[in-house]
């Protein structure tokens, strides 16, 4: 196949993608949108947790610990000084929060980059564990972070968080940075780097043989996946306008391992597949936390029934497809085009 | 520092608490020979290729590839500086494709990053395709070329020994280690696998030592023996001598053979 047709599909289905948010943010109530948009950063969140997990096999649980790093510093960005004024009611924010701004791009981009910071910082020593101590030791540095957030106020505003951050996350900046994410974690992932990282996965002891600086190579996949995370928490932060230290809970953690581990650990179709989905589904759901009548005998509504669904659910993707719904297979056009009338992903 | 000499290892000593599994082991190695490396299970044979390869930091001694030290230098410099290896129990990167396995084996000499990948850059595109190439050579020339986008560990057993061979010529190395290559082959792969290694050294202009039990294997490629037992080096030479050497004699076979001998 010549190499101009996939560029041009890419082209297309990007195209199409931008018709339908085109559509969407005319025809669709803002409640419908704002599941398109969770989409886009769920999306985000999940391809970040699997270039460290799934295609890295390093067992990170701090995933909320970033999102919140993310969130905090875009939102300090991009809260006007005056909102500050209003918001730092327990003790006054310090000089440098109350007049730091900046446009909501390089905001979101801040948030990333703070995050990938303290991935290279928490990663130096954390790094060297393996498997499930890494799992608890990060699990730990989530939680730090979470406790940080609420003990400084004059950074963070303490226990109240922030309120009325300006939403400038729509379709377009959620979709876009979705976009950005799947593409340069699909071009490192496809790149001899990539192949490193898998090595390091698959045998760490071979990879070293081979002459691979493995605590590098997993500083690097750490700190982007780092990155991203901070980026879906910055446009989270934006979307939902309000945060505080409670909303970065080890639950929102689980929610993206949930996620990549449904999709399949290893691959980025599986993980925006899931993303859709789950997302989807969280939200569908709420219709059996109704009261749900049965001809005479009714049923009422139990708040948090749709987490039992979705946990069942869940059990059984574990039971009957255990590397999740991909594995570790991706879809590509090539694949696509191979077995003509198959629909798939924009990518 | 004699530089025809490829290795050289220096009273290597290693010792695990109270054990000490390799003791005062001295070896030199010429520049594309092909040496041996034998001893009844447990000798402390791995024990030397771990020591040399960085994976084990030796308690005493030093080893100096082409003059250079290398001791107590982490795994990945040792390849970097130049030796290659294989493992006892195969171990490849299952998950990945055949080619993936020797393209990653090619990632140590690579100029250009990810970053460059992000961007298209010429130098990447270029570079990249340069090491497909190389890799598919490598491939072609231990025979799985048709098996390139195969997964490692789908291949047959004889194989996959190949396939390690290759991902360690991916990295350029002076001095090839393998460990145990003709193990769980028919006498048939043996014969072939004694060629192989012969061209390889041909092939790649390089030194190869090995760990091997099939005294066919050694005594029909080795120029030079080193004999371990219990971790003392019990003899040195050729194959003729290794042969007639009643402390060799003694040590595989049990002492009253040796004095039949």
């Amino acid at each position: 196949m010549s190499r101009k047709i996939p560029i041009l599909l890419n082209v297309l289905a990007v195209a199409a993608l931008g018709l339908f948010l085109w559509w969407a943010e005319h025809s669709l109530d803002g409640y419908k949108i704002q599941i398109l948009n969770l989409i886009a950063v769920n999306i985000i969140l999940a391809l970040s947790l699997n270039l460290i997990y799934g295609f890295t096999g390093l067992f990170s649980l701090g995933h909320a610990g970033f999102m919140a790093i993310g969130a905090y510093v875009c939102s300090i960005l991009i809260l006007s000084p005056e909102q500050k004024d209003m918001l730092f009611l327990l003790e006054p924010a310090y000089d440098w929060v109350q007049h730091a701004q900046a446009p909501f791009f390089l905001a979101v981009i801040a948030g990333g980059a703070v995050a990938a910071l303290f991935g290279i910082l928490v990663g130096m020593p954390l790094l060297r564990l393996g498997d499930d101590y890494l799992g608890i030791a990060t699990l730990g540095f989530a939680e730090i972070v979470r406790v940080v957030a609420n003990n400084i106020p004059r950074l963070t505003n303490g226990a109240l968080g922030f309120k009325g951050i300006p939403s400038h996350a729509n379709l377009w900046w959620n979709f876009g940075w979705c976009l950005l994410t799947l593409y340069c974690i699909l071009r490192l992932v496809r790149s001899n780097t990539g192949n490193v990282l898998k090595a390091i996965r698959d045998d760490e002891i071979a990879a070293k043989a081979m002459g691979v600086d493995v605590f590098r190579y997993k500083l690097l996949s750490f700190s982007i996946g780092a990155f991203f995370a901070g980026v879906g928490g910055a446009l989270l932060a934006s979307l939902v306008t309000t945060i505080d230290p409670k909303m970065f809970l080890f639950t929102l953690t689980f929610n993206v391992l949930m996620i990549v581990v449904t999709g399949g650990l290893g691959s980025l179709t599986g993980s925006v597949l899931a993303g859709v989905g789950i997302t989807a589904l969280l939200e569908w759901l709420r219709v059996v936390e109704n009261p749900i009548s049965f001809g005479s005998w009714e049923l009422p509504g139990i708040p948090g029934m749709r987490m039992v669904f979705f946990s069942l659910a869940l059990i059984i993707v574990i039971l009957y497809r255990r590397e999740g719904l991909m594995g570790m297979r991706e879809v590509s056009w090539a694949g696509m085009l191979a077995a003509i009338g198959y629909k798939g992903k924009a990518q | 520092m004699n530089t025809d000499m490829i290795l050289e290892a220096k009273g290597l000593t290693m010792r695990f608490g109270g054990l000490t599994a390799v003791s005062n082991f001295n070896a030199s190695l010429p520049s594309r020979s092909i040496c041996g490396l034998i001893g009844p299970n447990g000798a402390g044979k791995t024990t030397c290729f771990n020591m040399i390869t960085g994976f084990y930091k030796p308690t005493s001694g030093h080893t100096f590839l082409r003059g250079q030290e290398l001791t107590g230098m982490p795994p990945h410099l040792v390849c970097k500086a130049g030796i290659g290896r294989t493992f006892q129990n195969i171990r490849l990167f299952n998950n990945e494709s055949v080619l993936e396995n020797v393209m990653i084996g090619c990632h140590l000499r690579q100029k250009t990053n990810w970053i460059q990948a992000l961007f298209f850059t010429p130098g990447h595109l270029k570079e990249d395709k340069a090491i497909r190439k190389h890799s598919l050579e490598l491939l072609e020339f231990v025979g799985l070329e048709r098996l390139a986008d195969e997964k490692a560990n789908s291949l047959a057993y004889g194989a996959q020994r190949r396939l390690e061979i290759a991902r360690a010529l991916a990295t350029k190395p002076g001095l090839l280690l393998l460990d145990e290559p003709a193990a769980g082959m028919n006498p048939q792969e043996t014969q072939e696998l004694m060629q192989f290694i012969r061209v390889i050294r041909e092939q790649f202009d390089l030194a190869i030592l090995l760990i091997e039990h099939d005294m066919k294997v050694v005594m029909g490629i080795c120029e030079r023996i080193w004999v371990l037992d219990y971790g003392v080096t019990i003899a040195v030479g050729d194959a003729a001598a290794i042969q007639s050497d009643p402390a060799v004699i003694k040590a595989y076979l049990g002492e009253e053979c040796a004095h039949d001998a």
